[in-house]
């Protein structure tokens, strides 16, 4: 069925649940590793970058569609979208990192070092420009993002979980650290790619 | 094409200029936390600063200096200060360098810390001495093919009060993109000429001041500084002294040992300088001088890698090895000792071997 033109909230919700799972941006694109492989030593770490990368995915979804629209698309330089995501990424990230210092200085301490690591986050600028793969809503977009992000949040949680567990585990001395969790994430992927074709956009 | 270009070239610099000026606006607005009071030494000063900066440089704007030899950067840790009241959460970058009882206590980088609300401090009494001076080169000798004597009038205040050992923090100027930078550098002088200091500094290749000093740093041109800092200088005790310094490392013990010519201070006293050849020596004429005139004062300098074949009379070997062969029992005597982390670390545990007790041996770790 064409999922696009049914009712808004079905449509939305459908995004949302095909980003987290089927299309989710860690497991099956492999985007964001970096920040993942060094976070994702422990779940509360873990939960608190994946909040902050829920948070600004979706709000630069948002941004950065309204921007490709109506700036890159009018005046014909739509490639400049990847350059143009990145600055107003980072831009946001330094934007949000100065209201949460002054709205909440005990969020701004236990978030604050992970704020600047997303600036980086590939999974982000990846969702940006994914989402004119397809020929989203404005909503639809968002919905994107927020999958995307509920997916990475998702993806390292898990991953942080099973690492903690691990670690009291005696790994061969070759494969510590970044190497069990590849093969981890590896693992995990193939379970992901399990939900793959279910929903179809 | 040509109209392509400028499109896309106008558009990313206005995009990129638009942020910056959203950026530097919500942070004037946003981080603005109005003025906030610091109360020092529960009420000995209050100053009234504008919230947002951080301690340190709040505290220099009104001429308190806490040293500070990274410049701010969380690094050298020199800048340690008790914070009672008002400082938030320890960051991510100051905890490696506090220590747990420093933690309970409310110790704090003062560079890290940033005011966001009232604050009480407590600083050590000796640092409301410190000033900012301006002054002026007025001679610049090589020592040795790597070291520098620089010899410095003050202008502005004219004079300084110092305890010999003590060191001053100077300020580099911008050069070749290379920002401005603080360091350390123990003064060489005697305090009884108080309108001058004298500093010995090593080039350091790529070191950003000392490349400052050697190469841009000309005679008659002013420069600034601050100081005296540090808690390095000589005991009230009668106790034998061990001095143990290299290279640049003689610049403090240069000011006591002159102070205690000059004074007429008779303590036994054996200055053990270590060098790895003769081309590193310097000052040594003067040294052996005091030592000939006077019975309290040897000087030793020692070689670690002079040729077979030299004409060299003196001692060879390492500096630990030298002093352990002059004193194996060094439990009634005191050590300053002033050089690199390695060379103190490899003579403390020499110096602590041979009986003496750790609180004997006095040093400023320049790394």
């Amino acid at each position: 069925m064409d999922v696009l033109h049914s009712g808004i909230i079905q449509t939305f919700f459908l995004i949302l649940i095909s980003a987290t799972f089927t299309d989710n941006i860690l497991l099956t694109r492999f985007l964001g590793m970096c920040s993942c492989l060094g976070v994702s030593k422990k779940v509360d770490a873990s939960l608190g970058l994946g909040l902050a990368v829920i948070f600004v995915t979706a709000c630069t979804a948002v941004i950065n569609y309204l921007v490709f629209q109506f700036l890159l698309v009018p005046l014909g330089i739509a490639y400049l979208k990847l350059i143009v995501f990145i600055i107003v990424i980072a831009a946001f990230v330094q934007f949000v990192e100065m209201v949460i210092e002054r709205v909440s200085i005990k969020l701004y301490f236990s978030l604050g070092i992970f704020l600047p690591l997303i600036t980086v986050n590939c999974a982000i600028l990846g969702t940006s420009l994914f989402m004119l793969n397809k020929p989203y809503s404005l909503l639809q977009a968002f919905a994107f993002g927020l999958g995307s992000g509920l997916g990475w949040f998702l993806a390292i949680t898990i991953i942080g979980g099973i690492r903690e567990k691990i670690n009291e585990a005696s790994v061969p001395r070759g494969l510590e650290g970044p190497g069990i969790t590849l093969i981890i994430i590896g693992i995990m992927a193939l379970a992901f790619v399990g939900f793959s074709g279910m929903i179809k956009i | 094409m040509l109209n392509a270009v400028f499109i896309s070239v106008g558009f990313l610099a206005a995009c990129g200029g638009f942020l910056a000026a959203v950026l530097v606006m919500a942070e004037k607005k946003i981080l603005n936390y109005g003025p906030c009071e610091i109360d020092i030494n529960a009420g000995e000063r209050e100053l009234t600063v504008d919230g947002g900066s951080t301690l340190l440089s709040a505290l220099a704007e009104n001429s308190i200096f806490i040293p500070s030899a990274c410049g701010g950067r969380g690094s050298c840790a020199y800048c340690k200060l008790k914070v009672s009241e008002g400082a938030g959460f320890v960051g991510p970058v100051e905890e490696p360098h506090l220590t747990s009882e420093e933690l309970k206590t409310g110790v704090r980088l003062s560079c890290q810390v940033k005011i966001r609300n009232d604050l009480k401090i407590e600083i050590p009494k000796e640092l409301f001495a410190v000033k900012h001076f301006r002054a002026k080169l007025i001679g610049k000798e090589m020592l040795t093919y790597d070291i520098a004597g620089l010899r410095i009038e003050l202008i502005e205040p004219q004079t300084i009060d110092f305890v010999a050992g003590q060191y001053i923090q100077l300020e580099s100027e911008e050069y070749k993109g290379r920002e401005e930078v603080m360091r350390a550098y123990s003064i060489s002088s005697v305090p009884s000429d108080n309108r001058h200091i004298e500093l010995m500094i090593r080039k350091v290749p790529e070191g950003i001041c000392t490349t400052w000093v050697f190469d841009y740093l000309q005679e008659e041109k002013e420069l600034y500084f601050s100081g005296p800092y540090g808690e390095f200088h000589m005991s009230d005790t009668n106790a034998p002294i061990i001095f143990i310094a290299g290279g640049s490392g003689m610049a403090p013990i240069w000011s006591i040992i002159q102070k205690m010519v000059e004074k007429g201070i008779q303590r036994n006293a054996v200055y053990f300088f270590g060098a790895i050849s003769q081309k590193d020596l310097f000052y040594a004429d003067e040294l052996n001088k005091i030592a000939d005139s006077s019975e309290w004062f040897k000087f030793v300098p020692a070689l670690s890698q002079e040729p077979e074949d030299s004409d060299w009379q003196g001692e060879q070997g390492l500096i630990t090895d030298v002093v352990k062969r002059y004193f194996p029992d060094t439990s009634a005597h005191e050590a300053y000792l002033c050089g690199s982390p390695g060379m103190i670390n490899a003579c403390v545990s020499v110096l602590t071997e041979g009986g003496m007790p750790e609180e004997k041996i006095y040093y400023d770790k320049f790394a």
